[in-house]
């Protein structure tokens, strides 16, 4: 087998511009054209199979008994009548499974099934398999649960004040799960300089990835004693080591997971769950497979969604509105669990560099552990909050200095090719672009600030808000020195090409990004390619479809072995044809002579004639970023190949009666490097002004905390689809997308994430509409209907947080880790640091 | 549950019968599903909340979820696996995939069979009477803007029209 | 996946058999037209009849008759998508036909009928959730426990009346038909509920509510009009319900509100109705008579949406709804 062979690497991969981001459009004869998905006639044929539509004989069926307490210890487990009734195979309970996981290695809290305490209602305590799911259901109602009930901590205020009962023991102290606490130049020199300062607090409440699909798995462990776990996660590399660790002594290479389908992921499916390893560890008591499809109650206690967070910001600027000096505070409810959380702390302060130019910039972060569903990332993981209290706060402060809340941005935007106070890197910047076209086409200059009136009564109002995402983050989640992406490819005689990778589609068209990238390369039709992926057995480590990551990290791993290929194809074909190996071009099905088109011959033909010479054709790429400039403790976080940026105009039509609104028209302008598929760039664009609108005006995870006789009940209010709201087709609004491309140097073709950024100028347009149409300010998300109405009513013409209506928590972060900035000659490092251990090598 | 008594009974399905033993509780979605293995309908309530398991009986499109098997022997079922005919995808599915009308795919079949519903009885539905018809089908990938532009577009076609989708649609403004 | 428990399913051929079998068994029975509401409520375990018995094959109910005074009789199982677009009732009933279409979503719709929507069971954010919700707040009393979690002081239940069609049938003083072991009755619609989230319909639970009679479309104009959160799927948080009848001169001789969403049953807005008597409906009599809707709304945390913002948005919305009587 012929694997990378070095001298034959092609010319382009060898210069500064690897990922040929300087590739003209015309040239290009796959990327940028609206090719259908792989997979789509499967899709629309209902021949897709998702988790729960597979079922293999003597399958069992697996129901988990949850915490009916909010907080509690297990004072005892009776599973005697349970394991008794008819069709009942197997029982676990958390004895069975004491080694704890995490998706992060510095939060391994979490079991398959609860140890000695329960810490949300819908935490899991015994697995029952049984030969029909109505008989694993009834026998969980037969499973007698003793607890003893322990204080309940509701929020962040309330960890903040009771440090005690902790629902862990680790993190900081008492419920404080991390803080964080970082001081970017000189804060104070920064607010000297401002003219103006403002400070507001925000709140934005906790939601959910909500997808179409409940979680499923099916596991067998057959009688060779190897693993099989079928499952709806977006990481499946992250479960396969999850598995390893619990399932111990199972060997790892004894595992295979297989990451099916997902109906929908978000990044709700994205941590390794306890019934995915539950139905694992059931498999191998019964020796029959075992499969779990949650109800969509449990699948909002699975979560690891949006985490509620209260903001306070303070930022200084001059007269014209240039940012001098962000003091910005987050505190997070965590849930009961780490989950991706720590992340999540260190993204609420990351990005609002990279939008704007922060000359000093102080960031503060607090996770607190509470008892409710643990949250985790969602679209946007962490950002969104933060950027809604930044939007809108920019467009107060325009406000107050009567500047046009476009030009206020414009002046304050990253320039491109720099490093932020933050020492994150950014390569290109399309967001002047992005809010010049928004502006235009909305006709912000002329129709903001008209007040005009529909024929219904409704005023109307235009808001404006940007963002900034990562294409994939810049270290993997476990410290390694490995690729983040690895793609094979096997060329057939046939002329088949199969690239195998273990990226998974969740619906956002990865599998065809690999496609595309390597047709593009080796000039065969994309929909000719055979992809095989997420598959621990059959194809190399991806680390999953989280982060925005694939596009660019798949997609250059793609592109390194196709451009291997193209060069051991290529050395085939020169000898044959009696041409030098770079002067061949490889299009249209065929490998020809540039000199002489006449010359060539078919791909496939291309391919009998190299393996004929060299044997089995097979090459592999891979792909690492490059190394980040941050080097303080936390600067982990945030770093990125590339952003993209986004920019949106809302327009809203507000009932001054009621403070009923709707949205019926979003100019949203993404700046994507380039698009790889015109079309599935849409359909990301379009999915993203979606979510972000139901979050803006309607969703939430929203808590029932009631006390009787001594007794404090504290559960989800609404965990259905009917009383958890999200827009449905009456409420999408029409949309004017621009794709705005500004190529990266960093991504295949100078692509860069598309689907996670325009989500987050959603929620601060809304705010900033109903500003610009009623006058009134919600500081608050979900900015839904009540509030508008409360604000209407209320003197200062504002809905203050409700949360932070008392203040934030009273925290003690400690002494800030100081970093000069590059501007003061900082070099990344923090200069009050401790010296750290040299932990790396473990 | 073992000792329930199952019913024997021939269902039309895509036209075609289908003899099964099932239990006189099951909801037409779990015989489907589960007996004759059309896995094509999904679920994602069972409660009637989102759409996912629309099928059509006798050409209305209904929530399998809430419907009981027994209640549609003798009736016309089709599901998304009955609507290409032989290998030849309809106009409407060839429009969900070729605009992106699916991403996951998974709100997709019983999008399609409320939307086959809709171009049987209306060969050219504005833009809201589309959204109408497909207002109890929830959709969290799409924005539902892809969907509305294929059921356009299917509808075009399927009136003789040689329809493209527009630019703006698919390269933006 | 969320299933149904075994039960036993009965499809009588009369409405004398299906009263039979329901009163043999007693509270162990129910009835079933649509099933959009009760195999919903069985999944979830907050109604559990071990015998369901379906009107399907009961003739006589699936039929729209105008009666020759003018009248019009639905059947109950005539299916709400049917009554949404019916000609007759689009043209002389369109406030009932736009309370129907203002129901659920168009699939629900397709299998719903107006006897199961008028007979919809009262909802609550801490009734309409699975057993395992319930077992975590140890049970309401409309489900076997001993507390009303909406107002634990009260020894009553507070479930919510949440159909669309009961505000506006209630309020055009539409009649119903109910067959029962002795025979068939028909009374008020209005009289056919009562202020309970639990017993919230005063028919015996055997008796078979076999048509809806509207009142012949002559001297009275209606509306109704909904708040919810989203333009489908959700239930009414508010649902006004209007009926006005005039003289020859446009003088009001009798207005019927009724709000809908905002208590156990269709709450009369009688303060406001007593404002309107004997006057034009004038734009300041309008705002009058919304503005005393303020004390008819009983709204409590048990539905979506803010219950203050429910209560102060009424007067608004019943003056919206009397406009359109207009």
């Amino acid at each position: 087998m012929v694997l990378d062979d070095p001298s034959a690497r092609s010319p382009q991969a060898k210069s500064d511009a690897p990922w040929h981001h300087d590739a003209k459009k015309e040239d290009l004869k796959h990327i940028g054209k609206p090719i259908r998905k792989v997979d789509a006639r499967s899709k629309v044929s209902g021949l897709t199979k998702f988790a729960d539509d597979l079922s293999m004989p003597r399958m069992l069926h697996m129901k988990l008994l949850r915490s009916t307490r909010a907080h509690a210890e297990i004072v005892s487990i009776d599973t005697a009548k349970a394991a008794a009734l008819p069709g009942v195979k197997g029982v676990l309970t958390g004895k069975d499974m004491p080694i704890p996981f995490g998706i992060l290695p510095v939060s391994q809290d979490e079991h398959a099934l609860c140890q000695d305490l329960v810490r949300f209602v819908g935490d899991p305590v015994v697995a029952i398999a049984a030969t029909e799911e109505e008989a694993a259901w009834d026998a969980c109602r037969l499973v007698d649960v003793q607890y003893r009930e322990r204080r309940t901590i509701g929020g962040v205020h309330e960890a903040a004040d009771h440090p005690e009962p902790r629902l862990h023991d680790y993190g900081v102290r008492g419920n404080i799960h991390r803080l964080e606490n970082l001081e970017f130049g000189d804060l104070a020199a920064g607010f000297q300089k401002a003219e103006h300062v403002r400070e507001d607090t925000f709140f934005f409440e906790g939601n959910t990835h909500l997808p179409m699909e409940q979680h499923a798995t099916l596991a067998h462990f057959d009688k060779d004693g190897k693993l099989t776990v079928w499952s709806s996660t977006q990481t499946p590399h992250y479960l396969h080591r999850a598995l390893a660790r619990v399932l111990a002594p199972l060997p790892a290479h004894h595992i295979r997971v297989v990451a099916i389908q997902n109906g929908g992921g978000f990044g709700g499916k994205s941590d390794p769950f306890n019934h995915e390893i539950c139905a694992a560890k059931m498999s191998m008591l019964t020796g029959r497979p075992v499969k779990i499809a949650l109800t969509r109650e449990e699948v909002f206690w699975c979560h690891r969604g949006r985490h509620p967070v209260l903001m306070r910001s303070k930022v200084g600027v001059t007269k014209t509105g240039r940012i001098t000096a962000l003091d910005f505070h987050s505190y997070l409810d965590g849930g009961a669990y780490g989950s991706y959380g720590t992340a999540s702390t260190f993204y609420t302060g990351a990005l609002q560099t990279v939008t704007y130019a922060v000359e000093n910039y102080h960031f503060r972060g607090a996770r607190f552990f509470t008892n409710k569903a643990p949250c985790g990332p969602k679209r946007g993981h962490g950002t969104p909050q933060p950027r809604f209290a930044l939007e809108v706060q920019l467009d107060k402060i325009a406000c107050d200095l009567g500047l046009d809340p476009a030009r206020i941005r414009l002046d304050n935007l990253a320039p491109r090719d720099s490093l932020t106070a933050n020492f994150l890197r950014i390569g290109s910047m399309g967001l002047g672009t992005c809010i010049e076209k928004v502006v235009a086409g909305s006709r912000w200059k002329e129709r903001r600030g008209k007040k005009e009136r529909t024929a219904d009564g409704r005023i109307r109002g235009l808001g404006l808000a940007c963002s900034s995402y990562l294409s994939g983050a810049g270290l993997p989640i476990y410290w390694n020195g490995l690729p983040h992406s690895g793609v094979q490819l096997k060329l057939d005689r046939s002329g088949l090409v199969t690239a195998f990778c273990g990226s998974t589609d969740i619906g956002q068209g990865s599998d065809s990004v690999l496609g595309w990238i390597i047709g593009e390369v080796l000039g065969i039709d994309p929909l000719g390619i055979k992809v095989v992926t997420s598959d621990t057995d059959l194809t190399p480590v991806d680390l999953g479809s989280y982060s925005s990551r694939v596009t660019v990290m798949t997609g250059n791993a793609a592109m390194q072995a196709a451009e291997r290929a193209r060069d051991i194809l290529a050395k085939g074909v020169a000898e044959k044809l009696g041409v030098p190996a770079n002067r061949l071009v490889f299009a249209d099905e065929k490998v020809f002579d540039a000199e002489d088109p006449k010359k060539g011959m078919t791909f496939q033909e291309a391919v009998v004639c190299t393996e004929a010479k060299f044997g089995t054709i097979g090459t592999v790429g891979s792909y690492t970023p490059p190394a980040t400039a941050a080097k303080f403790r936390g600067g982990g976080v945030g770093p990125s190949p590339s952003y993209s940026y986004s920019a949106a105009v809302v327009e809203v039509e507000v009932d001054p009666e009621t403070g009923v609104y709707r949205v019926p028209h979003v100019w949203m302008a993404h700046d994507i490097g380039r698009a790889l598929n015109a079309a599935v760039a849409m359909g990301q664009i379009e999915g993203s002004v979606y979510m972000g609108l139901g979050e803006a005006m309607m969703e939430e995870m929203a808590y029932r905390d009631r006390s009787h006789k001594g007794h404090r009940v504290f559960v989800h209010k609404i965990p259905s689809l009917l009383e958890y709201k999200s827009p449905s087709a009456l409420e999408m609004p029409t949309v004017t997308t621009y794709v705005v491309e500004d190529p990266d140097k960093n991504g295949p073709f100078g692509a860069k994430e598309v689907g996670q950024g325009p989500l987050l100028p959603m929620m601060p347009a809304v705010a900033n509409a109903i500003f610009d149409a009623v006058g009134v300010r919600v500081d608050e998300i979900p900015c839904s209907f009540e509030k508008v109405f409360a604000a209407l009513q209320a003197k200062d013409k504002r809905y203050g947080p409700s949360l932070g209506a008392d203040g934030v928590p009273t925290v003690d972060f400690g002494d800030s880790l100081k970093i000069k900035t590059p501007w003061q000659g900082g070099d990344g490092t923090a200069w009050n640091e401790p010296k750290r251990e040299k932990k790396a090598a473990k | 549950m073992t000792d329930v008594k199952k019913v024997l009974a021939t269902f039309l399905v895509n036209g075609e019968p289908h003899e099964v033993a099932f239990a006189p509780h099951k909801t037409l979605l779990e015989v489907l599903r589960e007996e004759m293995n059309l896995t094509g309908t999904k679920h994602g309530c069972e409660l009637g909340e989102c759409g996912a398991c629309t099928v059509q009986v006798d050409g209305t499109p209904i929530l399998s979820c809430l419907s009981l098997a027994v209640d549609a022997v003798g009736k016309d079922v089709r599901t998304v696996e009955g609507l290409a005919k032989g290998s030849e995808l309809t106009p409407l599915q060839h429009c969900f995939a070729d605009l992106g009308a699916a991403q996951c795919g998974y709100c997709t079949p019983g999008v399609l069979m409320a939307a086959d519903a809709l171009l049987s009885c209306n060969k050219s539905p504005t833009r809201d009477e589309i959204k109408q018809a497909l207002a109890g089908n929830l959709c969290r990938c799409t924005g539902y803007l892809k969907i509305f532009e294929a059921v356009e577009l299917a509808a075009a076609r399927m009136r003789g029209e040689k329809a493209q989708p527009s630019k703006e649609s698919i390269h933006g403004s | 996946m969320l299933r149904l428990p075994t039960f036993t399913y009965h499809r009588p051929k009369t409405a004398a058999e299906a009263v039979a079998i329901c009163k043999a068994h007693g509270k162990e029975a129910m009835y079933v037209a649509g099933g959009t509401d009760l195999y919903p409520n069985m999944k979830r375990r907050h109604q559990t009849p071990t015998q369901v018995i379906s009107l399907q094959d009961v003739p006589g109910l699936h039929s729209v008759d105008v009666l020759p005074d003018g009248r019009v009789a639905i059947g109950a199982m005539v299916k709400l998508s049917l009554l949404e677009h019916h000609p007759t009732l689009k043209q002389h009933y369109p406030a009932f036909a736009h309370a129907v279409r203002e129901i659920s979503t168009p699939l629900l719709r397709n299998m719903g009928t107006i006897g199961g929507n008028l007979l919809l069971d009262t909802r609550c954010t801490y009734y309409d959730q699975t057993h395992e919700w319930r077992e975590s707040i140890d049970f309401c009393m409309k489900t076997g426990g001993d507390i009303c979690w909406v107002a634990p002081g009260s020894p009553r239940c507070w479930a919510v009346q949440s159909s669309d069609s009961v505000p506006i049938v209630c309020a055009m003083e539409a009649e119903i038909e109910l067959v029962g072991s002795g025979g068939t009755r028909t009374i008020k619609a209005g009289d056919l509920y009562r202020d309970d989230g639990m017993q919230y319909v005063t028919k015996q639970p055997e008796e078979l509510l076999t048509k809806l009679i509207l009142p012949a479309p002559r001297g009275w104009k209606a509306s109704y009009l909904k708040l919810r959160r989203r333009d489908t799927f959700d239930f009414p948080v508010l649902g006004v319900g209007c009926c006005v009848w005039t003289d020859a001169g446009g003088v009001v001789t009798k207005a019927n509100i009724r709000l809908g969403g905002a208590g156990s049953f269709a709450i009369p807005a009688i303060e406001s109705e007593k404002l309107l008597v004997g006057k034009p409906l004038t734009d300041e009599g309008i705002a009058a008579a919304g503005t005393a809707a303020l004390k008819s709304a009983r709204t409590m945390d048990n539905t979506d949406l803010d219950v203050y913002w429910r209560k102060k948005v009424a007067p608004v919305y019943v003056a919206r709804a009397l406009a359109a009587c207009r």
